[in-house]
């Protein structure tokens, strides 16, 4: 008697075929989010002479926007999306092949990368267009690379929310996560501008955490020492909520 | 020996908040049997058949699937069971679904095979959501065999079919059972159990009430209708255990009546005298079936 599953890596690759397949079906989705990011940086910095002008300035505006950009996808792809399919009658079947929790949670996460990067393309043309941002080669692969990794917390994070909580309830949730979590990472405004203890608190958010690395990626002007550990911290954290959150959950709750 | 058991729900306890899906259930599936499950709407029927595919796990209780936990993945490469017809996901075309499906078992049935035997050939590369009602539930039953299962769990497999489609799944589901598969199937077709199952499980209110052949399950719970349009109302007739009148029907003389003898029942309206005309007689659903049986108790 065979008692073997499939490979959990096909498993992986299996549901990211799928999952891409079932987005790209509906465009509209897919064209929001490559459009948000870039009209946020045509209608907000652009305009602003005294940043679109400056070279380092523009490219950390450029970072907080595509972080930001990636950031919100991922919360309301998992959050509002998780969330959404739990309340789908197709969800309990997927759930019952042989499959655990990982491949789809993979799939999911490889799948937001996907989707962010063709969210970032537009916004990185324009910046290139209409700023004086600029960024070596390598330095924009590195950025790309890293601002992927830097995703991860926040597709856990938004995974944590989407099985945790009807989807009626993720909905202002992730509102509520997202724009403080933003705000005080440095994503709209550079952290120079904050007063000393809200800098401090800052440096503690993944958002920030985030907003470092990858500015120190871009630029080059250094990151500091506690950004990774945050991050990486951030990251595990979020991690086991996802899975907990995973587990615990057993379809459409019935009272 | 319990580890031969296809499925074995042993003193399984489920609740809902207050509400008691599942008390102290136990159910023990042999290899090869092809089992009915039947009960009335929120009997417990669908939360037992969650337990048995992992998807719950019981407050008190053990539920094992060929010996193994069915919360553990690795229990569920030998189970089939079907996604609801409505769940399918509307974008994806018939092949792909079926693909997807079967990528998660070790050695699934060829699509274009499967597709070919359940009639769904030319639809392969329609969009589900183009499917008809008919067409959706073959695709599911499909989906539930393309992993080549040992064990199958079907809910409400063919309800809300026409006769050649219901008749065209109840040969599919003989095929396999006659390979030697396990069949756990609920229903509220008294003609579908009668036509499939061997033995029957009847479960209210969280309660198996009868655990039986086909046949003696049956008697118990062969109520007739009487249908009569008469100007006296006859709900409190001998032998009449309950009896319905159309709410807001033109003719308010139309009466039901449900007795488990409707041959002495219609005798004794007639050595009555009792003025009736339009006379009909026919099976009670199982639902009524059911509702009797248990407020018998």
């Amino acid at each position: 008697m065979s008692t073997t599953t499939v490979s959990p890596l096909r498993l992986t690759w299996l549901h990211l075929r799928y999952q891409f397949l079932e987005t790209v079906r509906i465009p509209i989705a897919v064209l929001g989010s490559m459009l948000f990011p870039a009209l946020s940086m045509a209608f907000f910095v652009v305009p602003q002479e005294q940043v679109a002008r400056n070279p380092v300035w523009a490219t950390m505006a450029v970072a907080g926007l595509g972080l930001f950009a990636v950031m919100s996808a991922s919360l309301f792809t998992y959050g509002l999306g998780v969330a959404e399919d739990r309340q789908l009658p197709f969800d309990p079947y997927l759930r019952s092949l042989p499959a655990g929790p990982g491949p789809r949670m993979a799939a999911r996460i490889g799948n937001g990368s996907i989707f962010a990067l063709l969210g970032l393309m537009p916004l990185i043309i324009i910046a290139w267009l209409l700023t004086d941002a600029t960024v070596t080669a390598p330095r924009l692969a590195a950025g790309v690379a890293t601002i992927l990794v830097a995703s991860v917390p926040f597709v856990l994070l938004g995974m944590a929310v989407g099985y945790s909580l009807p989807a009626k309830a993720a909905l202002p949730v992730v509102q509520v996560l997202l724009f403080p979590l933003a705000f005080a990472g440095g994503l709209f405004l550079p952290p120079t501008m904050f007063p000393a203890w809200l800098d401090a608190a800052s440096l503690a958010t993944p958002t920030r955490a985030a907003r470092d690395v990858l500015v120190d990626v871009l630029t080059g002007v250094g990151a500091p020492g506690s950004a990774w550990p945050v991050l990486l911290g951030w990251t595990a954290l979020f991690a086991a909520l996802a899975v907990w959150a995973y587990r615990r959950d057993e379809g459409r709750r019935f009272r | 020996m319990t580890s031969d058991l296809a499925v074995h729900v042993d003193r399984v306890t489920r609740r809902f908040g207050d509400v008691v899906a599942l008390d102290d259930v136990s159910l023990a599936v042999r290899p090869g049997e092809l089992v009915g499950l039947l009960g009335p709407n929120g009997a417990g029927k669908s939360t037992l058949l969650s337990l048995v595919s992992g998807l719950r796990r019981p407050d008190a209780g053990t539920v094992r699937l060929l010996g193994g936990d069915p919360r553990d993945a690795r229990s569920r490469t030998r189970l089939g069971i079907t996604p609801q017809e409505t769940g399918l996901p509307a974008t994806l075309r018939v092949h792909e679904v079926v693909d997807f499906v079967a990528g998660h078992f070790p050695d699934p049935v060829r699509t274009g095979d499967l597709l070919e035997q359940f009639g769904l050939t030319e639809q392969a590369r329609r969009q589900t959501g183009a499917l008809s009602g008919g067409q959706k539930r073959r695709l599911a039953v499909a989906l539930a065999l393309v992993g080549r299962p040992r064990v199958l769990l079907l809910d409400e497999p063919t309800t809300g079919l026409d006769v050649g489609a219901r008749q065209a799944l109840w040969d599919a589901i003989r095929a396999y059972h006659a390979d030697g598969g396990t069949v756990l199937l609920t229903s509220h077709y008294l003609e579908e159990v009668q036509a499939l199952a061997q033995r029957v499980v009847v479960i209210d209110r969280g309660v198996v009430r009868a655990d039986d052949a086909l046949d003696t399950v049956l008697r118990r719970v062969s109520l007739r209708r009487v249908v009569l349009t008469a100007p006296d109302d006859l709900s409190a007739w001998t032998g009449v255990v309950r009896a319905e009148r159309p709410v807001s029907h033109l003719d308010q003389a139309r009466q039901t009546l449900l007795t488990p003898d409707a041959d002495a029942l219609v005798r004794d309206l007639v050595l009555a005298g009792i003025d009736f005309r339009d006379l009909e007689i026919r099976g009670a659903s199982l639902d009524e079936a059911f509702s009797e049986m248990v407020a018998a108790r």
